[in-house]
């Protein structure tokens, strides 16, 4: 009986080094909620579908998104779907989830990148000067180095600090290779290495709502941030 | 309690080959440093040695995977995933149209979900560098880029229709004995955007902006080689979450020499 244990336990060793961890990112508990389209009983809802009693309209599904804030439920669009782990300026593992609730302004730079990179980090300075103080602590200005070899943590910090972006609501991140890429595609930002020490790439900034939710991207460089700053406003709290 | 060993060793070698077993199917790949179209600043790129599917990912592979992984199934893929377009030549979460065959290359399906597939057998998806390294070569020479028959047979590949729906197998393996780079679907590749384009609206920055102005075609280094600006340009307009009709993928493995 015993010798049947061990032979469990090893089965289920194996089985525990062979599955394949990116299961956990499934979007279960994701219950449909329905809703007349008149709202003719107020904020009442339904589980399935049918006809409104009051106007005998047919239900329709209501939208995840207004239901998010009050929950742990995130989108099928949230960028909290990736499971990364990353690493911030003050050497902290986090994974993007843990950034939920504020409004994330992103962009990716590398910190020994002597042409666009300052820039975008001039543009992403001036941003945050144009929101006002109310609204900055919920706000997080976020920079993803897309050189994860050169940027640790105690470059970034040291990047951070030489910019004046040490204040809680900047933070730089330091991810795995494969992370970076699966986010750069998420924010279709493109990027290539051209020689050990530079890049080339997009420069775009992308605001996400606190849900993670994509709202807007500002592509180039030194244009135009009003919509990008009207955006920001728009989506926080 | 002799037996009892004896069955766990039994156990242990049952579990062995499922295990050990991945690279069934792949060839390996000697590395080495090419110029591809598109280098870097250097042009000249180095490949390491590493393992490559011998077939694109087959419909029937594909099943089994979404079998196992019902997060990738037609309904299930998160929008930040894949696109509307997703295995829209299936019936159903389980099963293809009846059009189409078993062994047929998968495709409309994202990159993310490519990544994952491969990642799900302790692969990964190849590099572009990787990519063009191993499909530079035709049935007998591994570089063949220098031969004009090499061109014109992908380039008339590249007039045929439909011939994603054709089987895998059917064109005659390369010489490194990896079948249908060319001749049947396009492949997601790792890194696909690391072709970096200027399109109407990604502005991108200094000199690689361009890949297909005049100017671009400057920094290419064989201008002669349009099936290869072809692929790139496909690349460089893809998003990660675009499913195509005639994008499909393989996997390939890191030849892990400590193991």
């Amino acid at each position: 009986m015993k010798i049947l244990k061990h032979i469990v336990f090893v089965l289920l060793i194996f089985v525990a080094f062979q599955s394949c961890n990116s299961d956990k990112k499934s979007k279960e508990n994701i219950t449909e909620v329905y809703q007349c389209p008149m709202q003719c009983e107020g904020d009442n809802t339904y589980s399935e579908k049918g006809s409104c009693p009051v106007c005998k309209m047919d239900l329709a599904l209501v939208e995840n998104n207004s239901k998010l804030a009050e929950d742990d439920r995130i989108s099928e669009e949230s960028i909290f779907n990736l499971t990364s782990t990353w690493h911030n300026e003050e050497g902290e593992a986090i994974q993007l989830k843990d950034l939920k609730g504020k409004t994330l302004v992103m962009v990716m730079i590398y910190t020994s990148c002597k042409a666009a990179c300052p820039r975008l980090v001039a543009d992403m300075r001036n941003i945050e000067s144009q929101i006002p103080d109310e609204k900055i602590k919920n706000i997080q200005f976020i920079m993803v180095s897309i050189d994860p070899e050169t940027d640790t943590p105690e470059k970034l910090k040291a990047f951070a600090k030489e910019n004046f972006m040490d204040d809680a609501h900047w933070t730089f991140l330091q991810g795995s290779e494969s992370g970076v890429r699966e986010f750069a595609n998420v924010l279709s930002v493109k990027y290539k290495e051209i020689s050990p020490i530079d890049f080339s790439h997009s420069n775009i900034i992308s605001v996400f709502n606190p849900q993670g939710e994509l709202k807007h991207q500002q592509e180039g460089l030194g244009v135009d941030n009003k919509e990008t700053i009207s955006a920001i406003m728009e989506v926080t709290p | 309690m002799k037996n009892h060993a004896f069955r766990i060793l039994i156990v242990l070698l049952v579990l062995q080959p499922l295990l050990f077993a991945q690279s069934k199917g792949m060839v390996s790949i000697k590395g080495s440093r090419y110029i591809p179209l598109y280098g870097r600043d250097a042009t000249v790129v180095e490949v390491k040695d590493f393992e490559m599917d011998m077939y694109p990912v087959t419909n029937a592979d594909y099943v089994n995977f979404v079998k196992r992984y019902p997060k990738w199934q037609k309904s299930k893929g998160i929008k930040l995933f894949v696109d509307g377009s997703y295995l829209t030549n299936w019936k159903n979460d389980l099963e293809l149209k009846d059009s189409e065959k078993p062994n047929s290359p998968v495709t409309y399906v994202s990159w993310f979900a490519a990544k994952d597939y491969c990642e799900c057998q302790g692969k990964r998806l190849p590099t572009v560098d990787e990519w063009e390294y191993v499909a530079m070569a035709d049935e007998t020479t591994k570089d063949a880029r220098v031969k004009p028959s090499y061109n014109e047979q992908i380039l008339a590949w590249y007039e045929a229709p439909r011939s994603n729906e054709n089987k895998i197998g059917m064109n005659p393996k390369n010489a490194w004995g990896v079948y249908d780079l060319h001749g049947l679907v396009w492949e997601w590749t790792l890194d696909f955007n690391s072709v970096l384009i200027t399109g109407e609206s990604r502005k991108d920055v200094d000199k690689d902006s361009s890949l297909f102005c005049g100017s671009a075609s400057v920094n290419a280094t064989d201008l002669m080689n349009y099936a290869a600006f072809m692929r790139y340009a496909i690349r460089g307009s893809l998003k990660a979450k675009y499913s195509m009709k005639n994008l499909g993928f393989r996997c390939v493995k890191d030849i892990n020499k400590l193991k």
